[in-house]
């Protein structure tokens, strides 16, 4: 299965008053089945607008994607998605919050007691077991994104969308995420699209780095294929040449190539204000750009 | 502290009879007690002061002591009544009793009590129209929020008449309410009175507006976030509805329907005196016509009961408010 997800020729404009802006143009990406592809690249690039097409919460101006032989085009919960700020009901406790999502999916397909069970499992592989009842706003950030995933893992989907899982996260709390990531992913191999604007965390995570250029109108720049072994240890890595090697590609596409002068300057990261601007604002529907928690 | 500070209302009153915060109980003692009560003494001591040199046809203006003293005369003025009630059917209970002791055939009859309806009464009456009034309002209101606060069309159809409705008078409305109740309410053996019809449809018309603008605003104002997560999930309408957009709309919906409340309230004493159905406004108004010296003085009662029992639904509506909000960083007030 070379081509389990096929994103293939996709373009979006979003209508502005100066006009359609075209934000992606003619992009075109096969991933493999159990693959974990990390998309990168600077603000404002559209990273979050292909993972929203995948989703089918966005309709492709021009081409499509097919997933599993069967064309996208609309949201379902076979392309579950991990948004940036967590999204939990907040009147719900982070076993509701999973349950709705597992009633919703296995809806006659699991009685009563197996959908308990399964809930309690995700939550579990998440690390979440000790605080199933406790609602979001009594739990940390991580804790939240945690809940988040174990939503999206419960669903079973067939790919799972990460939009900067762990970008509104401290640096600590980040590096315990992938590893749980990391360990989940060993365990489900699921077929994972994540965005990040992190270069350490798409090389550690990936198999595949798609490093996308700057907008308007951007595309795929450069791909990179991280054939580091697995398990691997941040700690040990962090001295291997093979990664540094990656880490300083990536780095290399992102500040020597596709440098962008304005933006490094006041915002490292991808949630600011210049990316809702780049954006012509329109994105802002479907993008959470700045409301970091 | 500042949590003892930030509050109003009953609930610090509840805590010090229930021994809390023992800590900063001095202090505590201080704002929520002292502080108020400095406030009503003030007020009080103005009152007095001013209300003698208010020269009227009915003579001077009430001072607080007259109104305490009318305030204690309508209770007992509702106690009589209540005796003379009681008297009544005590009376023809026995006269039954006699008769059929005489004549074993007898068909023994109970005829009702027609004294006037006591302060009391009145107040009762207001009550039971306002509540009725409020409860048909949002009985509306709710689902038509929902509605034109999940849909833009709609929202655009129905906003400049809820617009133009909204500041419409009560008693701009009551002369075509009573004209159209009397009308369409026809019966021989009405389950209610008309009056009781007009006064809460009037209150109905004019307390709607604002749970409906708030339900629309909430409904509207549903996280994008949180309509992406019911879209990936594939959510059906009614359960889109119950378990996304009623919850998070559900502290706005409390804010309209308090607001609702307070206007319910106000506009029934006004609507009450104008139409001269039963309540609080009719015994303001009788109290007008009446003119006796007590007059003034009992509308005084009249005036301090219409603010307490407004301030009490009000301080029912935030506790239903805060028990109905999932958000518990706010600081309702």
């Amino acid at each position: 299965m070379s081509n389990y997800l096929d994103i293939s020729k996709v373009s979006i404009d979003f209508p502005t008053p100066q006009g359609p802006f075209r934000a992606l143009d003619g992009l075109s990406l096969r991933i493999r089945k159990g693959e974990f592809v990390s998309l990168i690249g600077h603000s404002g690039c559209g990273k979050s607008t292909v993972l929203n097409i995948i989703a089918g919460l966005l309709r492709a101006s021009e081409g499509g994607v097919a997933l599993d032989g069967k064309e996208v085009n609309e949201p379902g919960p076979d392309r579950a998605v991990v948004f940036q700020n967590h999204s939990l009901l907040p009147w719900l406790t982070a076993f509701e919050n999973v349950q709705l999502a597992v009633r919703q999916v296995f809806r006659g397909r699991m009685s009563r007691a197996e959908m308990r069970d399964w809930v309690e499992h995700n939550l579990k592989l998440v690390h979440m077991a000790h605080a199933m009842h406790k609602r979001p706003d009594e739990l940390s950030g991580g804790m939240k994104q945690r809940v988040g995933i174990a939503r999206a893992l419960a669903m079973r989907p067939k790919v799972l969308l990460m939009d900067e899982p762990f970008g509104a996260l401290d640096a600590l709390t980040r590096a315990h995420m992938q590893d749980s990531l990391m360990e989940i992913q060993r365990d489900l191999n699921n077929t994972v699209v994540m965005i990040t604007h992190d270069v350490d965390e798409a090389v550690l995570l990936s198999d595949r780095i798609v490093m996308m250029t700057n907008g308007p109108a951007a595309t795929i720049g450069e791909v990179l294929d991280i054939d580091l072994p697995r398990p691997r240890n941040r700690v040990t890595l962090a001295e291997n040449s093979a990664y540094n090697h990656f880490r300083q590609q990536v780095l290399r596409f992102l500040y020597e190539k596709q440098r962008k002068v304005v933006e490094m300057a006041r915002e490292p990261d991808d949630a600011g204000a210049s990316g809702a601007a780049s954006r012509g604002g329109v994105a802002g529907l479907v993008h959470r750009l700045g409301r970091r928690a | 502290m500042t949590s003892i500070s930030r509050q109003t209302g009953l609930k610090p009153w509840l805590r010090l009879v229930g021994g809390g915060h023992r800590a900063v109980f001095p202090r505590a003692l201080g704002n929520v007690l002292l502080v108020p009560l400095a406030g009503i003494a003030v007020f009080l001591l103005l009152w007095a002061l001013a209300a003698p040199r208010i020269h009227t046809s009915l003579g001077a203006f009430p001072g607080p002591l007259d109104v305490w003293g009318q305030g204690a005369a309508l209770l007992e003025e509702h106690a009589a009544e209540r005796r003379e009630e009681q008297a009544f059917y005590e009376r023809q209970r026995a006269r039954n009793a006699e008769r059929q002791a005489m004549d074993p055939s007898y068909q023994p009859r109970l005829f009702p009590y027609t004294g006037s309806p006591t302060f009391i009464d009145q107040i009762l009456t207001s009550l039971m129209t306002v509540t009725a009034g409020f409860v048909l309002a949002s009985l509306l209101a709710i689902p038509l929020g929902i509605l034109i606060g999940l849909s833009r069309t709609l929202y655009r159809a129905f906003n400049p008449v809820i617009q133009l409705l909204k500041p419409v008078s009560p008693l701009a409305w009551l002369p075509l309410v009573t004209m159209v109740v009397s009308a369409v309410y026809v019966s021989q053996d009405p389950l209610v009175p008309k009056s009781f019809i007009t006064s809460m449809v009037t209150v109905m018309l004019c307390c709607l507006w604002p749970t409906v603008i708030n339900t629309a605003v909430g409904v509207a104002g549903v996280d994008a976030d949180l309509n992406n997560v019911s879209r990936v999930l594939r959510l059906g309408w009614t359960t889109h509805v119950r378990t996304i957009v009623l919850p998070s709309a559900m502290p706005m919906m409390f804010a309209g329907l308090r607001t609702s409340l307070g206007i319910a309230w106000m506009v029934l004493i006004a609507a009450e005196m104008l139409a001269q159905s039963p309540g609080l406004g009719k015994f303001v108004w009788d109290q007008f016509q009446n003119g006796s010296s007590d007059s003034l003085s009992r509308i005084m009662v009249a005036v301090i009961t219409i603010g307490a029992i407004g301030f009490l639904l009000d301080r029912l509506m935030l506790a239903a408010q805060s028990l109905a909000s999932w958000d518990k960083s706010t600081d309702l007030r």
